[in-house]
């Protein structure tokens, strides 16, 4: 199971990356980078997998056995983190496109050669 | 076609990496040293029924205490890129006419994704959830109001005011926790409680309200932001 999850975590990456680089609208370079993001989201999840157990909240499990009964929630939190981190970093991209499309009018990466060499 | 090569290089390159960490992961039968230490030792320090609130709120708490600067950081570039002249601003723009459906459903559904919201950051210590997720929830509301009637402002004033006094508490318990606890956030400043109650985990609620608080204002003010500049003349 956990194999294919990780593998899915994977091939996203793969895709954003494939969008990141062959794409030629901005927005949907954007969305290459927010599919990488969630690549790695998942790979980090389930890196934290510990087969057969539940996941770490203490509502069944008592607190005294649960150090045989849950996932890893370290890897958890820190794809909290991520998420978080994630959306600031989109929202603060879209709106660099957003003030780009105003200077030129086009969405094109093509058209943005200034720091081109 | 040069470049198409190259693309398929690159992927082939960053693929060949990945397939062989794919290769070597093998599963875990049993939880890493950390881990296990926060699984054996959350319920009794800490009191969350939730061990990754545990972790992110009160054993890495200074971690999400940067988390929210970012988010805070991010908010204020985008204000300040996104700087409106009073004269660019057009009121009456035209907007094409919300549909009955969009208009009645934001009315009924609106309150109830903000209380969905309250209760996701009020229970972040004992379902799935938290302060992030119910900020989030929140600003998804502020969003439906805004797609409903694209003319509908956020306020800056009410907007600033939630999110100063939240991030201040923030900090303040956390420097409560210096002089009346163990140090800088120290879940213990109030009693711990039953496992499982809604007023236990000592201040985990609390900074969860103030976080959630937080980043729902944060995230509706990139909102606004966003829809603001749409008003001005290109």
């Amino acid at each position: 199971m956990e194999y294919i999850i990780i593998s899915t975590g994977f091939a996203l990456m793969l895709l954003g990356l494939w969008g990141i680089l062959s794409q030629k609208n901005l927005i949907k370079i954007i969305l290459g980078f927010t599919i990488f993001n969630t690549g790695i989201n998942i790979v980090m999840v389930s890196i934290g997998y510990v087969r057969g157990k539940a996941a770490p909240i203490l509502d069944v499990i008592k607190p005294s056995e649960a150090a045989s009964k849950i996932v890893d929630p370290i890897p958890q939190a820190l794809v909290l983190t991520a998420i978080v981190i994630g959306l600031g970093v989109t929202a603060l991209m879209l709106v660099y496109v957003l003030k780009l499309h105003r200077e030129k009018n086009s969405l094109d990466i093509n058209s943005f050669k200034d720091l081109k060499w | 076609m040069i470049k198409k090569i190259l693309i398929i290089g690159v992927l082939a390159v960053v693929g060949l990496i990945f397939f062989d960490l794919f290769n070597a992961y093998q599963g875990n039968e049993s939880l890493s040293k950390t881990a296990n230490y926060y699984a054996e030792n959350g319920a009794s320090q800490v009191g969350a029924a939730n061990l990754v609130t545990a972790i992110v709120v009160t054993y890495r708490g200074l971690d999400t205490l940067g988390e929210v600067t970012i988010l805070f950081l991010t908010a204020a570039i985008i204000s300040f890129i996104l700087k409106f002249r009073e004269e660019d601003f057009m009121p009456n723009r035209s907007v094409r006419v919300t549909s009955e459906l969009l208009d009645s459903a934001a009315q009924v559904i609106v309150p109830v994704i903000f209380m969905v919201g309250v209760y996701i950051f009020m229970n972040g210590h004992l379902t799935p959830g938290g302060g992030f997720q119910g900020g989030a929830v929140i600003a998804s509301g502020v969003l439906l109001m805004i797609m409903a009637n694209p003319n509908f402002g956020v306020s800056h004033k009410v907007i600033a005011v939630v999110e100063s006094i939240s991030g201040i508490a923030f900090v303040l318990i956390g420097v409560l926790g210096i002089v009346l606890a163990g140090g800088f956030l120290d879940n213990t400043l109030l009693p711990l409680g039953k496992l499982g109650d809604l007023f236990s985990a000592g201040v985990i609620p609390v900074i969860y309200t103030f976080v959630g608080l937080k980043v729902g204002a944060e995230l509706s003010n990139i909102i606004g932001t966003i829809s603001h500049v749409q008003n001005e003349k290109n």
